[in-house]
């Protein structure tokens, strides 16, 4: 922990309260939280920036149904691209200034910086992975205490991060809500566990072990949550089939949903 | 057992068994074993609006021994099935078991891995009640017919003994369920 204070940072929470005038201003919380973001942060955004901007295509779907369905809708010649949409950072509002903090204190970390519709999502690499939750965690100007959620997307086109984790990460002192993302490639499952720093988050780690077979390292005790403890295969997987039995009726047998018509 | 495993078949047996069977029906405890959306329409069922306490059903066992009734109350999963099975092991006899809604009678609208396509692939099942969930009236109706079509008409000693035979030769001549076709009761 240093004791070096930013240019405007007048106290810290150890330092004791002074009298009435020391109350705080409107819309603060708490004595740390720095009443004006914008000015003290921006000079470190003008640094060349490390980590990717703008959209990220993942894959690109056509048509609705797969060939040989019946199929006359028109919908069959549809074209869709899963991507991770983004915008740039505007320049007004807290997301410049929390990722040139976040650079600044763990270099090199983010890969991505992703923002759409007023959600800022931070890509970061695996290895650094840990470096930054305690960073987002502690630092008085990120102070993301909260974590809701965490979670797993399987993206099989996506060479080399085929599987992916999702975290929610909610500042209470400064009411902001922020998502970090790590990617892990499918023969090395593999990212390190943020239950030393974020207690919530060792059922979700379970829960997406076990829906994933994401194995995070220095878990406590990861094992499956949802399913049977010797249940085979990760169901959230998108190569895992629906499972599902024929239901028989007067002359007719309904298969299960996943064999009735090849979705995309 | 006891005194009434002795009696005779007859008139005397018969009568017995009718006394027994009005006991049974007129006091008969379900076991909680609420499981998704549908125990909240169990819950409704005990609560006042259409109280089960007019028929001495207000008291929900919390332990499976003191229990005649389990109401399957939901959609079993995977996980779950095993000890849906010790909770029903652990009734005493006579024991009776009713699966509410269409999760606990079939799977459904979960035909997938996680959940069992019907409780009866794990216990065996006295009343089948549809719904998703089924309102509280429609699990009255189906605890009036459970009760008096099949908890009052239980055979007891010989007439037990006679109707454990007659279903066990039932079912060694019974054919397949994949053989059956064009079957909808």
């Amino acid at each position: 922990m240093t004791d070096d204070k930013l240019p405007g940072e007048a106290k810290t929470v150890d330092e004791p309260v002074e009298g009435a005038g020391s109350a705080p201003k409107a819309g603060l919380e708490r004595e740390d939280a720095q009443p004006d973001e914008a000015t003290e942060l921006s000079e470190a955004v003008d640094q060349a920036v490390t980590y990717a901007e703008g959209p990220h295509a993942i894959e690109t779907r056509t048509g609705m149904w797969s060939s040989g369905s019946g199929d006359t809708s028109g919908y069959g010649r549809i074209v869709r691209v899963v991507e991770m949409p983004s915008q740039p950072l505007p320049s007004d509002g807290w997301y410049a200034g929390v990722t040139a903090r976040l650079d600044e204190l763990v270099p090199d970390a983010l890969v991505r910086v992703v923002f759409d519709r007023g959600e800022l999502t931070f890509y970061v690499a695996r290895e650094k992975l840990s470096q930054v939750m305690g960073q987002l965690r502690d630092d008085a100007h990120l102070r993301f205490e909260f974590l809701p959620s965490v979670s797993g997307v399987n993206y099989p086109t996506d060479e080399g991060a085929e599987l992916h984790v999702v975290y929610h990460l909610q500042s209470m002192t400064h009411n902001r809500r922020l998502r970090v993302e790590t990617s892990c490639p499918d023969d090395d499952p593999h990212v390190p566990s943020v239950v030393a720093i974020y207690p919530a988050a060792d059922w979700h780690e379970r829960e997406t072990y076990d829906m994933f077979g994401i194995v995070f390292d220095g878990h406590p005790h990861l094992t499956r949550i949802l399913m049977p403890d010797d249940w085979v295969g990760h169901p959230q997987r998108k190569d895992y089939p629906l499972g599902g039995i024929p239901v028989e009726y007067k002359g007719a047998v309904v298969p299960p949903p996943d064999q009735r018509r090849s979705y995309r | 057992m006891g005194l009434e495993e002795k009696i005779p078949q007859g008139v005397l047996l018969t009568t017995v068994e009718g006394i027994f069977g009005w006991m049974r029906q007129a006091s008969f405890w379900p076991a909680t074993f609420g499981l998704a959306c549908c125990a909240i329409e169990m819950m409704t069922y005990g609560a006042p609006r259409f109280d089960a306490g007019r028929w001495g059903q207000e008291v929900f066992r919390a332990s499976p021994r003191q229990a005649d009734l389990m109401i399957i109350s939901g959609r079993v999963s995977q996980k779950m099935a095993p000890v849906l099975r010790q909770v029903y092991d652990q009734m005493p006899e006579p024991k009776w078991v009713m699966a509410m809604g269409v999760c606990a009678s079939s799977g459904g609208m979960f035909n997938n891995y996680a959940i069992v396509q019907g409780g009866d692939h794990i216990v065996p099942v006295d009343m089948y009640v549809p719904g998703c969930p089924p309102r509280p009236d429609m699990l009255i109706d189906a605890m009036f017919k459970l009760r008096k079509e099949i908890v009052m008409k239980r055979p007891i000693g010989a007439h037990e003994l006679a109707e454990i035979e007659a279903q066990e030769q039932a079912a060694l001549e019974a054919m397949a369920t994949h053989e059956m076709k064009g079957l909808m009761r």
